[in-house]
């Protein structure tokens, strides 16, 4: 069963269209993972979808019944309990938060205005799961780029029932947190959390997906992930087309492609 | 020194002026600590001078001053912020085309009909006299409910100033939080200019977060130092403009500079010791 229909979504920015005619559908326990070059409206179709932007065309519509649309107002009401790990971030540098009151600041509800033991626990948790219970009375900005992420992403989880939506979580990390981000989120896709994760890491994507979106302005290609790496589409972008931006002559992949 | 303490509270005005001050100063720098932050500073500049505006022109026709300015600053803090959303138009500019745009006509009304009495220029640079029984406790209910009301969505609060994207993303109801930091600055900035001035109000807003944010890096150390900066200062400016027969505004707003260098020494010495 769907739990995320897109329909015909088209999406601007001062009368630039960024998305256009894109359609696909998610169903519950999912790993859709949005592909496409920098600039490709990745991120922006992802606010869509989160109601943080409004479409022009189309609609996204949620199987609890809520939808984004032109008609509707941006700020619906969920019923899923989502997660969301912005693309790494415009937050402010001076910004005087400990970790503790970031994660915490995920469990809020849309009743809740005080934390109660329950959320602290599901903080506490988060943030041992992410390894970063050691230093959660530390000031957020101080923390390394790493850090943080996981100190966001432990933020999303305590928001997350349903469905987790990833900007780019690896985005700036080491080979080795790299490693762990994706074995975490493949975990909590198999308690049953579906993952909509945007990313560069190609190989990533086709290890742990079982759906691509490959967004190229307008949409490239929607399907398992399987039909995927038989395209073109997805060859191409492994290797050798210079016009995609992560696979120039320095590209470490493509070298050792044309190697081979 | 005592003495001096003592001969202050012997006026009923000077208390009325330091109770309300003191919890002007409070709910000032709680809503201040989430102003900076979401770099809103100059919406709170731009609406002191939209409220001067109001009260010259209330003042002009013999209108009730609050009655009058609390809608119109309200109206206008909503403005600002639609302005502020909208990536098109500059933000900045905007809020000073409106700040002056609203003095200027202010001052031109006052000139045109009663010229520049006492009233308008108490408005301008406050006055300990300007609280007098009904407005002293219209403040004080009005700040209580101010304070109340941060106490109650201050975890809101925080996770709007923090990340407001990420907010309206995961909670439905977050959209209501920027209109209630909104209208609670609007509130606040007309019932302190009358102590303050309209052109030193936002002082007691920025200031106590700013030095707060030199030293605490948690946001509740920030809320609460910003809450006590806040109101130690305006205790000992009021203390000095009665012993140097300064206006009470201006060196207020000086005893929050002093207050600024210090952190801002406290902070520097901080991090050279911690590495
Ligand atoms: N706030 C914005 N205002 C105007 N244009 C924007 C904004 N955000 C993104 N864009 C434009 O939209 C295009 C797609 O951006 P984005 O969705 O961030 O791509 P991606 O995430 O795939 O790298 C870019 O050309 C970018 O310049
Ligand atoms: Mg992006």
């Amino acid at each position: 069963m769907s739990i995320i229909d897109c329909k015909h979504l088209s999406v601007s920015y001062e009368g630039r269209t960024i998305v256009s005619d894109v359609s696909f559908s998610i169903s519950a326990g999912d790993y859709l993972c949005i592909v496409g070059e920098n600039g490709s409206g990745k991120t922006t179709l992802m606010r869509t979808l989160l109601g943080l932007k409004k479409p022009d065309k189309g609609e996204v519509l949620f199987s609890d019944g809520c939808s984004v649309g032109k008609a509707s107002d941006a700020s619906h009401k969920w019923v899923h309990k989502i997660g969301y790990l912005p693309q790494k971030s415009n937050l402010q540098k001076d910004f005087p938060a400990s970790v503790m009151e970031i994660v915490l600041s995920g469990t809020l509800n849309d009743n809740g205005l005080f934390y109660t033991k329950k959320e602290k626990k599901k903080a506490i948790s988060a943030m041992e799961s992410l390894g970063i219970l050691d230093i959660r009375k530390r000031s957020f900005m101080e923390l390394s780029g790493g850090q943080q992420q996981r100190v966001l992403l432990a933020r999303a989880l305590c928001a997350t029932e349903d469905i987790l939506f990833l900007d780019e979580p690896v985005a700036g990390l080491d080979p080795k947190v790299t490693q762990d981000m994706y074995e975490m989120i493949k975990t909590l896709n198999e308690i049953g959390i579906t993952i909509v994760m945007i990313s560069h890491d190609i190989e990533a994507a086709l290890e742990y997906s079982n759906h691509i979106l490959h967004l190229n302005k307008d949409m490239d290609f929607f399907g398992t992930t399987e039909e995927y790496k038989k395209t073109e589409l997805c060859e191409h972008y492994l290797c050798h087309i210079p016009d995609h931006l992560h696979h120039d002559d320095d590209c470490e992949i493509c070298k050792e492609r044309s190697h081979v | 020194m005592f003495r001096i303490i003592a001969e202050m509270l012997s006026y009923p005005f000077l208390v009325r002026a330091l109770i309300c001050g003191i919890l002007l100063s409070v709910s000032a720098s709680l809503l201040g600590v989430s102003l900076v932050l979401k770099r809103y500073s100059m919406i709170g500049d731009g609406l002191s001078h939209v409220g001067f505006g109001a009260l010259a022109i209330a003042t002009a026709f013999h209108w009730a001053p609050l009655a009058v300015s609390i809608p119109i600053v309200v109206i206008a803090a909503f403005l600002l912020l639609r302005l502020n959303e909208n990536t098109r138009i500059k933000g900045d500019a905007a809020i000073a085309l409106i700040s002056t745009g609203a003095l200027a006509i202010g001052i031109l009304i006052v000139s045109l009909t009663t010229g520049v009495n006492i009233d308008i220029y108490n408005y301008m640079f406050g006055s300990v006299l300007a609280i007098d029984k009904t407005s002293f406790w219209i403040s004080i209910v009005v700040c209580i409910v101010i304070i109340v009301l941060f106490f109650l969505f201050y975890n809101r609060i925080f996770a709007v100033t923090f990340d407001e994207d990420f907010t309206k993303a995961t909670q439905a109801k977050s959209g209501g939080i920027n209109l209630l930091i909104a209208l609670l600055t609007a509130v606040i900035i007309v019932l302190g200019m009358r102590l303050m001035g309209a052109l030193l109000i936002s002082a007691l807003i920025i200031f106590p977060a700013l030095s707060s944010m030199r030293v605490f890096k948690s946001y509740k150390r920030v809320t609460i130092s910003s809450a006590i900066i806040s109101v130690i200062c305006f205790v000992v400016g009021i203390f000095c403009s009665y012993t140097l027969s300064t206006p009470v505004g201006a060196t207020v707003v000086v005893t929050n500079i002093i207050a600024f260098l210090i952190f801002f020494i406290i902070g520097k010495i901080r991090i050279r010791k911690e590495p």
